[in-house]
Protein backbone atom coordinates (compact mmCIF):
# COMPACT_ATOMS: atom_id res chain seq x y z
CA UNK A 1 0.00 0.00 0.00
CA UNK A 2 1.45 3.33 -1.03
CA UNK A 3 0.08 5.24 1.90
CA UNK A 4 3.32 7.10 2.62
CA UNK A 5 3.71 8.25 -0.97
CA UNK A 6 0.36 9.90 -0.75
CA UNK A 7 0.46 13.60 -0.45
CA UNK A 8 -1.56 15.57 1.96
CA UNK A 9 -5.30 15.92 1.85
CA UNK A 10 -4.90 18.46 -0.92
CA UNK A 11 -4.72 15.49 -3.29
CA UNK A 12 -7.87 13.82 -2.06
CA UNK A 13 -10.66 16.30 -1.70
CA UNK A 14 -11.91 19.49 -3.27
CA UNK A 15 -9.84 22.54 -3.94
CA UNK A 16 -6.98 20.83 -5.71
CA UNK A 17 -5.88 21.73 -9.20
CA UNK A 18 -4.31 18.47 -10.31
CA UNK A 19 -6.31 15.45 -11.39
CA UNK A 20 -5.66 12.08 -12.95
CA UNK A 21 -7.56 12.18 -16.23
CA UNK A 22 -9.32 9.17 -17.70
CA UNK A 23 -10.33 10.04 -21.28
CA UNK A 24 -12.01 6.70 -22.06
CA UNK A 25 -12.03 4.97 -25.44
CA UNK A 26 -14.64 7.10 -27.21
CA UNK A 27 -12.80 10.36 -26.50
CA UNK A 28 -9.76 8.93 -28.31
CA UNK A 29 -11.79 8.17 -31.41
CA UNK A 30 -15.28 9.27 -32.47
CA UNK A 31 -15.61 11.78 -29.61
CA UNK A 32 -12.23 13.46 -30.07
CA UNK A 33 -13.86 16.87 -30.04
CA UNK A 34 -14.98 16.24 -26.46
CA UNK A 35 -11.43 15.38 -25.36
CA UNK A 36 -9.96 18.36 -27.21
CA UNK A 37 -12.49 20.86 -25.88
CA UNK A 38 -12.27 19.46 -22.33
CA UNK A 39 -8.50 19.83 -22.31
CA UNK A 40 -8.66 23.40 -23.68
CA UNK A 41 -11.21 24.43 -21.04
CA UNK A 42 -9.26 22.89 -18.18
CA UNK A 43 -6.02 24.48 -19.28
CA UNK A 44 -7.69 27.83 -19.48
CA UNK A 45 -9.26 27.38 -16.02
CA UNK A 46 -6.01 26.29 -14.37
CA UNK A 47 -7.10 22.68 -13.92
CA UNK A 48 -4.23 20.30 -14.58
CA UNK A 49 -5.27 17.01 -16.20
CA UNK A 50 -2.64 14.28 -16.07
CA UNK A 51 -3.70 11.44 -18.34
CA UNK A 52 -3.66 8.23 -16.35
CA UNK A 53 -0.76 6.11 -17.62
CA UNK A 54 -1.80 2.98 -19.54
CA UNK A 55 -5.47 3.28 -18.70
CA UNK A 56 -7.62 0.57 -20.21
CA UNK A 57 -11.32 0.26 -21.08
CA UNK A 58 -13.86 0.47 -18.23
CA UNK A 59 -15.88 -2.31 -19.91
CA UNK A 60 -18.82 0.02 -20.56
CA UNK A 61 -22.31 -1.44 -20.73
CA UNK A 62 -21.14 -4.65 -22.42
CA UNK A 63 -19.07 -5.86 -19.47
CA UNK A 64 -21.87 -4.88 -17.11
CA UNK A 65 -24.35 -6.83 -19.23
CA UNK A 66 -22.19 -9.92 -19.42
CA UNK A 67 -20.29 -10.55 -16.22
CA UNK A 68 -20.54 -8.95 -12.81
CA UNK A 69 -16.90 -9.87 -12.17
CA UNK A 70 -15.65 -8.14 -15.31
CA UNK A 71 -17.94 -5.16 -14.68
CA UNK A 72 -15.93 -4.35 -11.56
CA UNK A 73 -12.53 -5.83 -12.43
CA UNK A 74 -11.98 -3.72 -15.55
CA UNK A 75 -12.64 -0.31 -13.98
CA UNK A 76 -10.99 -1.68 -10.81
CA UNK A 77 -7.70 -1.93 -12.70
CA UNK A 78 -7.90 1.77 -13.59
CA UNK A 79 -8.94 2.73 -10.06
CA UNK A 80 -5.91 0.90 -8.79
CA UNK A 81 -3.64 2.89 -11.12
CA UNK A 82 -5.33 6.13 -10.08
CA UNK A 83 -4.86 5.32 -6.42
CA UNK A 84 -1.14 4.79 -7.06
CA UNK A 85 -0.98 8.18 -8.76
CA UNK A 86 -2.76 9.69 -5.76
CA UNK A 87 -4.85 12.39 -7.46
CA UNK A 88 -8.63 12.42 -7.71
CA UNK A 89 -9.73 10.70 -10.91
CA UNK A 90 -11.74 12.80 -13.34
CA UNK A 91 -13.42 11.74 -16.54
CA UNK A 92 -15.66 13.57 -18.98
CA UNK A 93 -17.45 10.43 -20.17
CA UNK A 94 -20.65 9.71 -18.25
CA UNK A 95 -20.38 5.99 -18.99
CA UNK A 96 -16.78 5.71 -17.73
CA UNK A 97 -17.70 7.88 -14.75
CA UNK A 98 -20.55 5.57 -13.82
CA UNK A 99 -18.55 2.34 -14.23
CA UNK A 100 -15.56 3.72 -12.30
CA UNK A 101 -17.60 5.17 -9.47
CA UNK A 102 -19.78 2.09 -9.10
CA UNK A 103 -16.64 -0.07 -9.06
CA UNK A 104 -15.20 2.15 -6.35
CA UNK A 105 -18.35 1.44 -4.32
CA UNK A 106 -18.24 -2.26 -4.93
CA UNK A 107 -14.58 -3.00 -4.29
CA UNK A 108 -15.51 -3.70 -0.71
CA UNK A 109 -16.40 -7.11 -2.09
CA UNK A 110 -13.45 -9.43 -1.38
CA UNK A 111 -13.71 -11.47 -4.58
CA UNK A 112 -13.55 -8.48 -6.89
CA UNK A 113 -10.79 -6.94 -4.81
CA UNK A 114 -8.53 -9.92 -5.38
CA UNK A 115 -9.19 -9.75 -9.09
CA UNK A 116 -8.70 -6.07 -9.56
CA UNK A 117 -5.79 -5.51 -7.24
CA UNK A 118 -6.15 -4.18 -3.77
CA UNK A 119 -7.77 -0.82 -4.19
CA UNK A 120 -9.88 -0.78 -1.05
CA UNK A 121 -9.21 1.73 1.65
CA UNK A 122 -7.04 3.66 -0.75
CA UNK A 123 -9.48 4.77 -3.37
CA UNK A 124 -9.22 8.26 -4.77
CA UNK A 125 -12.47 10.14 -5.40
CA UNK A 126 -14.00 9.58 -8.84
CA UNK A 127 -15.45 12.74 -10.37
CA UNK A 128 -17.16 13.81 -13.54
CA UNK A 129 -15.67 16.89 -15.18
CA UNK A 130 -18.95 18.76 -14.65
CA UNK A 131 -18.47 18.46 -10.89
CA UNK A 132 -14.92 19.79 -11.04
CA UNK A 133 -16.01 22.81 -13.08
CA UNK A 134 -19.10 23.34 -10.93
CA UNK A 135 -16.88 23.66 -7.86
CA UNK A 136 -15.20 26.68 -9.50
CA UNK A 137 -18.18 28.56 -10.88
CA UNK A 138 -17.69 31.43 -8.45
CA UNK A 139 -14.33 32.29 -10.02
CA UNK A 140 -15.32 31.58 -13.61
CA UNK A 141 -15.28 34.77 -15.66
CA UNK A 142 -16.21 34.27 -19.32
CA UNK A 143 -14.36 36.27 -21.98
CA UNK A 144 -17.37 36.26 -24.17
CA UNK A 145 -20.84 35.58 -22.80
CA UNK A 146 -23.10 33.38 -24.89
CA UNK A 147 -25.96 35.87 -24.70
CA UNK A 148 -29.14 34.79 -26.42
CA UNK A 149 -28.12 31.15 -26.85
CA UNK A 150 -30.93 28.87 -25.70
CA UNK A 151 -29.49 25.59 -24.48
CA UNK A 152 -31.33 22.38 -23.59
CA UNK A 153 -29.02 20.72 -21.05
CA UNK A 154 -29.24 16.96 -21.48
CA UNK A 155 -28.01 14.79 -18.60
CA UNK A 156 -29.23 11.36 -19.67
CA UNK A 157 -29.05 8.49 -17.21
CA UNK A 158 -25.62 7.86 -15.88
CA UNK A 159 -24.85 11.19 -14.24
CA UNK A 160 -28.01 11.13 -12.16
CA UNK A 161 -28.79 7.44 -11.56
CA UNK A 162 -28.37 5.30 -9.53
CA UNK A 163 -28.58 7.48 -6.45
CA UNK A 164 -25.46 6.02 -4.81
CA UNK A 165 -23.22 7.55 -7.48
CA UNK A 166 -25.39 10.40 -8.81
CA UNK A 167 -23.90 13.88 -9.12
CA UNK A 168 -27.29 15.61 -9.05
CA UNK A 169 -31.06 15.17 -8.74
CA UNK A 170 -32.53 12.36 -10.85
CA UNK A 171 -35.53 14.29 -12.16
CA UNK A 172 -34.44 17.92 -12.49
CA UNK A 173 -30.66 18.23 -12.26
CA UNK A 174 -29.12 21.69 -12.36
CA UNK A 175 -25.35 21.34 -12.49
CA UNK A 176 -25.04 21.94 -16.26
CA UNK A 177 -27.81 24.55 -16.21
CA UNK A 178 -25.82 26.53 -13.61
CA UNK A 179 -22.73 26.45 -15.79
CA UNK A 180 -24.72 27.63 -18.83
CA UNK A 181 -26.17 30.52 -16.84
CA UNK A 182 -22.68 31.47 -15.62
CA UNK A 183 -21.37 31.72 -19.18
CA UNK A 184 -24.32 33.86 -20.23
CA UNK A 185 -26.40 31.27 -22.07
CA UNK A 186 -30.05 30.56 -21.34
CA UNK A 187 -30.68 27.03 -20.04
CA UNK A 188 -34.20 26.00 -21.05
CA UNK A 189 -36.63 24.26 -18.73
CA UNK A 190 -37.68 21.06 -20.50
CA UNK A 191 -39.06 17.64 -19.74
CA UNK A 192 -36.51 15.24 -21.25
CA UNK A 193 -33.34 16.16 -19.35
CA UNK A 194 -32.82 12.76 -17.80
CA UNK A 195 -34.47 10.47 -20.32
CA UNK A 196 -32.52 7.63 -21.91
CA UNK A 197 -31.07 8.15 -25.43
CA UNK A 198 -30.89 4.42 -26.19
CA UNK A 199 -27.46 3.87 -24.64
CA UNK A 200 -25.35 1.13 -26.21
CA UNK A 201 -27.94 -0.16 -28.67
CA UNK A 202 -27.25 1.85 -31.86
CA UNK A 203 -25.80 -1.15 -33.72
CA UNK A 204 -28.02 -3.94 -32.40
CA UNK A 205 -31.36 -2.07 -32.14
CA UNK A 206 -31.01 1.22 -34.03
CA UNK A 207 -34.82 1.45 -34.09
CA UNK A 208 -34.92 1.83 -30.31
CA UNK A 209 -32.15 4.43 -30.34
CA UNK A 210 -33.90 6.46 -33.02
CA UNK A 211 -37.25 6.30 -31.23
CA UNK A 212 -35.80 7.43 -27.89
CA UNK A 213 -33.39 10.05 -29.21
CA UNK A 214 -36.03 11.44 -31.53
CA UNK A 215 -38.45 12.23 -28.72
CA UNK A 216 -35.66 13.90 -26.74
CA UNK A 217 -34.78 16.12 -29.71
CA UNK A 218 -38.46 16.93 -30.40
CA UNK A 219 -38.83 18.04 -26.80
CA UNK A 220 -35.74 20.27 -27.05
CA UNK A 221 -37.02 21.76 -30.32
CA UNK A 222 -40.45 22.36 -28.80
CA UNK A 223 -39.03 24.67 -26.12
CA UNK A 224 -37.09 26.58 -28.77
CA UNK A 225 -33.58 25.39 -27.88
CA UNK A 226 -30.83 26.42 -30.32
CA UNK A 227 -28.85 23.34 -29.34
CA UNK A 228 -28.71 20.42 -26.94
CA UNK A 229 -25.65 20.27 -24.66
CA UNK A 230 -24.42 16.86 -23.50
CA UNK A 231 -21.78 15.47 -21.15
CA UNK A 232 -21.44 11.96 -22.60
CA UNK A 233 -20.04 10.65 -25.90
CA UNK A 234 -22.70 7.97 -26.13
CA UNK A 235 -25.55 10.48 -25.76
CA UNK A 236 -23.81 12.62 -28.36
CA UNK A 237 -23.48 9.79 -30.86
CA UNK A 238 -27.10 8.73 -30.46
CA UNK A 239 -28.54 12.24 -30.68
CA UNK A 240 -26.25 13.62 -33.39
CA UNK A 241 -24.94 10.79 -35.59
CA UNK A 242 -28.27 9.03 -35.80
CA UNK A 243 -30.37 12.17 -36.19
CA UNK A 244 -30.48 11.97 -39.98
CA UNK A 245 -32.36 8.67 -39.76
CA UNK A 246 -35.03 9.94 -37.37
CA UNK A 247 -38.56 11.08 -38.06
CA UNK A 248 -40.53 9.24 -40.70
CA UNK A 249 -43.16 7.04 -39.16
CA UNK A 250 -42.31 8.30 -35.69
CA UNK A 251 -43.35 11.85 -36.45
CA UNK A 252 -41.73 14.95 -37.85
CA UNK A 253 -38.17 15.47 -38.96
CA UNK A 254 -36.02 17.26 -36.50
CA UNK A 255 -32.79 19.26 -36.86
CA UNK A 256 -31.21 20.22 -33.55
CA UNK A 257 -27.45 20.59 -33.17
CA UNK A 258 -25.95 18.59 -30.32
CA UNK A 259 -22.74 19.87 -28.73
CA UNK A 260 -20.60 19.04 -25.72
CA UNK A 261 -20.92 21.37 -22.74
CA UNK A 262 -17.14 21.85 -22.95
CA UNK A 263 -17.52 23.27 -26.47
CA UNK A 264 -19.91 25.95 -25.21
CA UNK A 265 -17.72 26.65 -22.20
CA UNK A 266 -14.71 26.85 -24.55
CA UNK A 267 -16.49 29.40 -26.76
CA UNK A 268 -17.16 31.55 -23.72
CA UNK A 269 -13.49 31.29 -22.73
CA UNK A 270 -12.49 32.72 -26.09
CA UNK A 271 -11.59 29.66 -28.17
CA UNK A 272 -12.76 29.58 -31.77
CA UNK A 273 -15.39 27.10 -32.99
CA UNK A 274 -12.67 25.44 -35.05
CA UNK A 275 -10.28 25.00 -32.14
CA UNK A 276 -13.18 23.36 -30.33
CA UNK A 277 -13.98 21.12 -33.32
CA UNK A 278 -17.52 22.49 -33.47
CA UNK A 279 -17.35 21.98 -37.25
CA UNK A 280 -17.02 18.19 -36.88
CA UNK A 281 -20.55 17.26 -35.84
CA UNK A 282 -23.05 15.63 -38.16
CA UNK A 283 -25.72 18.26 -37.49
CA UNK A 284 -23.85 21.51 -38.03
CA UNK A 285 -24.16 23.82 -35.01
CA UNK A 286 -22.37 26.73 -36.75
CA UNK A 287 -25.47 28.33 -38.34
CA UNK A 288 -27.22 28.50 -34.96
CA UNK A 289 -24.09 29.85 -33.29
CA UNK A 290 -23.39 32.45 -35.96
CA UNK A 291 -26.97 33.69 -35.86
CA UNK A 292 -26.17 34.70 -32.26
CA UNK A 293 -22.83 36.21 -33.27
CA UNK A 294 -20.93 33.35 -31.64
CA UNK A 295 -19.23 31.83 -34.68
CA UNK B 1 -44.01 -6.71 8.95
CA UNK B 2 -41.93 -9.38 7.26
CA UNK B 3 -42.00 -9.38 3.48
CA UNK B 4 -43.95 -12.11 1.77
CA UNK B 5 -41.61 -14.70 0.35
CA UNK B 6 -41.86 -16.46 -2.98
CA UNK B 7 -42.24 -20.19 -2.33
CA UNK B 8 -38.73 -21.44 -3.08
CA UNK B 9 -39.82 -24.66 -4.63
CA UNK B 10 -41.65 -22.71 -7.30
CA UNK B 11 -38.66 -21.28 -9.08
CA UNK B 12 -34.90 -21.55 -8.98
CA UNK B 13 -34.84 -18.40 -11.11
CA UNK B 14 -36.56 -16.38 -8.38
CA UNK B 15 -34.15 -17.85 -5.88
CA UNK B 16 -31.14 -16.81 -7.94
CA UNK B 17 -32.59 -13.32 -8.45
CA UNK B 18 -33.20 -12.82 -4.73
CA UNK B 19 -29.71 -14.00 -3.87
CA UNK B 20 -27.84 -12.20 -6.65
CA UNK B 21 -29.68 -8.88 -6.68
CA UNK B 22 -30.52 -8.67 -2.99
CA UNK B 23 -34.04 -7.67 -4.10
CA UNK B 24 -37.21 -9.53 -3.29
CA UNK B 25 -39.77 -9.33 -6.13
CA UNK B 26 -42.48 -10.41 -3.66
CA UNK B 27 -42.43 -6.89 -2.24
CA UNK B 28 -43.69 -5.40 -5.52
CA UNK B 29 -47.33 -4.27 -5.21
CA UNK B 30 -47.80 -3.90 -8.97
CA UNK B 31 -48.36 -0.15 -9.13
CA UNK B 32 -46.81 0.00 -12.61
CA UNK B 33 -44.70 3.09 -12.05
CA UNK B 34 -41.62 1.26 -13.35
CA UNK B 35 -43.23 0.39 -16.67
CA UNK B 36 -44.76 3.86 -17.02
CA UNK B 37 -41.30 5.43 -17.04
CA UNK B 38 -39.40 2.63 -18.78
CA UNK B 39 -38.05 3.92 -22.10
CA UNK B 40 -37.70 0.40 -23.50
CA UNK B 41 -41.14 -0.89 -22.43
CA UNK B 42 -42.73 -0.49 -25.89
CA UNK B 43 -40.06 -2.83 -27.26
CA UNK B 44 -40.35 -5.42 -24.50
CA UNK B 45 -42.30 -8.69 -24.48
CA UNK B 46 -43.18 -7.82 -20.91
CA UNK B 47 -42.53 -4.53 -19.16
CA UNK B 48 -40.70 -4.40 -15.83
CA UNK B 49 -43.94 -4.62 -13.82
CA UNK B 50 -44.90 -7.80 -15.66
CA UNK B 51 -41.43 -9.21 -15.10
CA UNK B 52 -41.86 -8.65 -11.37
CA UNK B 53 -45.28 -10.31 -11.45
CA UNK B 54 -43.95 -13.29 -13.38
CA UNK B 55 -41.25 -13.75 -10.76
CA UNK B 56 -43.87 -13.60 -8.01
CA UNK B 57 -45.78 -16.35 -9.75
CA UNK B 58 -42.69 -18.49 -10.13
CA UNK B 59 -42.64 -18.19 -13.92
CA UNK B 60 -38.85 -18.18 -14.09
CA UNK B 61 -38.52 -19.93 -17.44
CA UNK B 62 -40.80 -17.43 -19.19
CA UNK B 63 -38.80 -14.54 -17.81
CA UNK B 64 -35.48 -15.94 -19.00
CA UNK B 65 -36.91 -16.32 -22.50
CA UNK B 66 -38.35 -12.81 -22.80
CA UNK B 67 -36.51 -10.11 -24.72
CA UNK B 68 -37.00 -7.59 -21.90
CA UNK B 69 -33.87 -8.68 -20.06
CA UNK B 70 -31.85 -7.92 -23.21
CA UNK B 71 -33.37 -4.63 -24.34
CA UNK B 72 -33.29 -3.24 -20.79
CA UNK B 73 -31.01 -0.22 -21.16
CA UNK B 74 -29.96 -0.19 -17.51
CA UNK B 75 -31.13 3.42 -17.42
CA UNK B 76 -32.20 2.95 -13.77
CA UNK B 77 -35.37 5.00 -14.18
CA UNK B 78 -37.48 2.21 -12.72
CA UNK B 79 -35.23 1.77 -9.68
CA UNK B 80 -35.07 5.47 -8.96
CA UNK B 81 -38.89 5.80 -9.00
CA UNK B 82 -40.18 2.59 -7.41
CA UNK B 83 -42.28 3.51 -4.35
CA UNK B 84 -41.21 0.23 -2.74
CA UNK B 85 -37.57 1.07 -3.40
CA UNK B 86 -37.00 -2.14 -5.30
CA UNK B 87 -33.92 -2.01 -7.52
CA UNK B 88 -35.70 -3.36 -10.60
CA UNK B 89 -32.74 -2.63 -12.90
CA UNK B 90 -30.65 -4.88 -10.69
CA UNK B 91 -33.30 -7.61 -11.01
CA UNK B 92 -33.10 -7.25 -14.82
CA UNK B 93 -29.33 -7.50 -14.60
CA UNK B 94 -29.52 -10.64 -12.45
CA UNK B 95 -31.94 -12.24 -14.89
CA UNK B 96 -29.69 -11.52 -17.85
CA UNK B 97 -26.67 -12.91 -16.02
CA UNK B 98 -28.63 -16.01 -15.15
CA UNK B 99 -29.62 -16.48 -18.79
CA UNK B 100 -25.93 -16.20 -19.73
CA UNK B 101 -24.83 -18.55 -16.95
CA UNK B 102 -27.39 -21.11 -18.00
CA UNK B 103 -26.48 -20.80 -21.65
CA UNK B 104 -30.09 -19.80 -22.33
CA UNK B 105 -30.44 -18.57 -25.94
CA UNK B 106 -30.66 -14.77 -26.03
CA UNK B 107 -34.05 -13.49 -27.16
CA UNK B 108 -32.17 -10.57 -28.78
CA UNK B 109 -29.33 -12.19 -30.68
CA UNK B 110 -27.86 -8.96 -32.00
CA UNK B 111 -27.61 -7.37 -28.57
CA UNK B 112 -25.77 -10.42 -27.26
CA UNK B 113 -23.58 -10.38 -30.36
CA UNK B 114 -22.72 -6.72 -29.91
CA UNK B 115 -21.63 -7.29 -26.31
CA UNK B 116 -19.55 -10.25 -27.38
CA UNK B 117 -17.81 -8.31 -30.16
CA UNK B 118 -17.20 -5.32 -27.90
CA UNK B 119 -15.59 -7.45 -25.20
CA UNK B 120 -13.52 -9.47 -27.72
CA UNK B 121 -12.04 -6.25 -29.05
CA UNK B 122 -11.34 -4.88 -25.57
CA UNK B 123 -9.67 -8.13 -24.60
CA UNK B 124 -7.48 -7.94 -27.71
CA UNK B 125 -6.43 -4.30 -27.44
CA UNK B 126 -7.10 -3.25 -23.86
CA UNK B 127 -9.37 -0.51 -25.18
CA UNK B 128 -12.31 -0.24 -27.51
CA UNK B 129 -11.30 0.05 -31.17
CA UNK B 130 -14.43 1.40 -32.83
CA UNK B 131 -13.46 0.65 -36.41
CA UNK B 132 -12.81 -3.03 -35.71
CA UNK B 133 -15.94 -3.32 -33.56
CA UNK B 134 -18.15 -1.88 -36.28
CA UNK B 135 -16.62 -4.09 -38.95
CA UNK B 136 -16.77 -7.29 -36.90
CA UNK B 137 -20.31 -6.61 -35.75
CA UNK B 138 -21.49 -5.92 -39.31
CA UNK B 139 -19.87 -9.07 -40.65
CA UNK B 140 -21.11 -11.34 -37.92
CA UNK B 141 -24.64 -9.94 -37.90
CA UNK B 142 -24.89 -10.37 -41.67
CA UNK B 143 -25.28 -6.65 -42.47
CA UNK B 144 -21.88 -5.76 -43.90
CA UNK B 145 -22.90 -2.31 -45.09
CA UNK B 146 -24.90 -1.15 -42.06
CA UNK B 147 -24.11 2.40 -40.95
CA UNK B 148 -21.90 2.98 -44.01
CA UNK B 149 -23.04 6.60 -44.24
CA UNK B 150 -22.03 7.31 -40.67
CA UNK B 151 -18.70 5.55 -41.08
CA UNK B 152 -17.80 7.52 -44.21
CA UNK B 153 -18.75 10.79 -42.56
CA UNK B 154 -16.76 10.01 -39.42
CA UNK B 155 -13.64 9.27 -41.45
CA UNK B 156 -14.16 12.41 -43.54
CA UNK B 157 -14.38 14.49 -40.38
CA UNK B 158 -11.27 12.91 -38.89
CA UNK B 159 -13.30 11.45 -36.08
CA UNK B 160 -12.42 7.77 -36.30
CA UNK B 161 -9.14 6.37 -35.06
CA UNK B 162 -7.91 4.25 -37.96
CA UNK B 163 -5.15 2.42 -36.11
CA UNK B 164 -5.80 0.13 -33.15
CA UNK B 165 -5.01 1.55 -29.70
CA UNK B 166 -1.55 0.63 -28.45
CA UNK B 167 -1.65 0.11 -24.70
CA UNK B 168 0.89 -1.30 -22.31
CA UNK B 169 -0.60 -3.68 -19.80
CA UNK B 170 -2.93 -5.53 -22.18
CA UNK B 171 -1.72 -8.77 -20.59
CA UNK B 172 -3.27 -7.69 -17.29
CA UNK B 173 -6.58 -6.98 -19.02
CA UNK B 174 -6.52 -10.41 -20.68
CA UNK B 175 -5.88 -12.00 -17.32
CA UNK B 176 -8.95 -10.27 -15.86
CA UNK B 177 -11.00 -11.61 -18.77
CA UNK B 178 -9.70 -15.13 -18.18
CA UNK B 179 -10.44 -14.96 -14.47
CA UNK B 180 -13.94 -13.63 -15.14
CA UNK B 181 -14.51 -16.46 -17.61
CA UNK B 182 -13.35 -19.02 -15.05
CA UNK B 183 -15.73 -17.50 -12.49
CA UNK B 184 -18.55 -17.66 -15.03
CA UNK B 185 -17.95 -21.36 -15.67
CA UNK B 186 -17.79 -22.10 -11.96
CA UNK B 187 -20.99 -20.24 -11.12
CA UNK B 188 -22.63 -21.62 -14.27
CA UNK B 189 -22.01 -25.17 -13.07
CA UNK B 190 -23.54 -24.32 -9.69
CA UNK B 191 -26.57 -22.68 -11.28
CA UNK B 192 -27.20 -25.64 -13.56
CA UNK B 193 -26.88 -27.89 -10.54
S1 LIG C 1 -42.62 0.52 -9.41
FE1 LIG C 1 -41.96 -0.99 -7.87
S2 LIG C 1 -43.84 -1.57 -6.75
FE2 LIG C 1 -44.47 -0.51 -8.62
S3 LIG C 1 -44.82 -2.17 -10.11
FE3 LIG C 1 -42.71 -1.49 -10.40
S4 LIG C 1 -41.49 -2.84 -9.05
FE4 LIG C 1 -43.63 -3.04 -8.41
S1 LIG D 1 -33.45 0.02 -16.23
FE1 LIG D 1 -34.35 -1.31 -17.81
S2 LIG D 1 -36.34 -1.90 -16.98
FE2 LIG D 1 -35.64 -0.15 -15.78
S3 LIG D 1 -36.58 1.64 -16.77
FE3 LIG D 1 -34.54 1.38 -17.67
S4 LIG D 1 -34.84 0.11 -19.50
FE4 LIG D 1 -36.70 -0.08 -18.22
Amino acid sequence: MKQEARAPSEKRGGGQNTFSYYPGCALKSSAREYDISARLCCESLGIELRELADWTCCGASSAHATSDVLAVALPGKDLHAASEAGYPLVTACAMCFSRLKIAAHETADMATRTLAGDVSGNIVPVMHLLEVIDSRLASLVPNKGLAGLKVACFYGCLLVRPKAVAIDDAENPQVMDRLMRTIGAEPMPWAFKTECCGAGLPLARPDIVRRLSHRILLSAAAVGADCVAVACPECHANLDMHQAGMGGKHGGEVRVPVVYFTQLLGLSLGFSPYELHLDRHMVDPLPALSSKGLA
Amino acid sequence: MPSPVIPESRSPVSRFVIEHSGQNPARCYQCGKCTAGCPAAPDMDMGPRQVMRALQLGMGREVLSCNSIWVCLQCQTCSSRCPKEIDIAKVMESLRLMAILEGHPAAEKNIALFNEVFLDVVKRHGRAYELEMGALYNLRSGHPTANARILVELVAKGRLALLPPAVRGVAKVRRLFDEAEAARRRVGREVRG
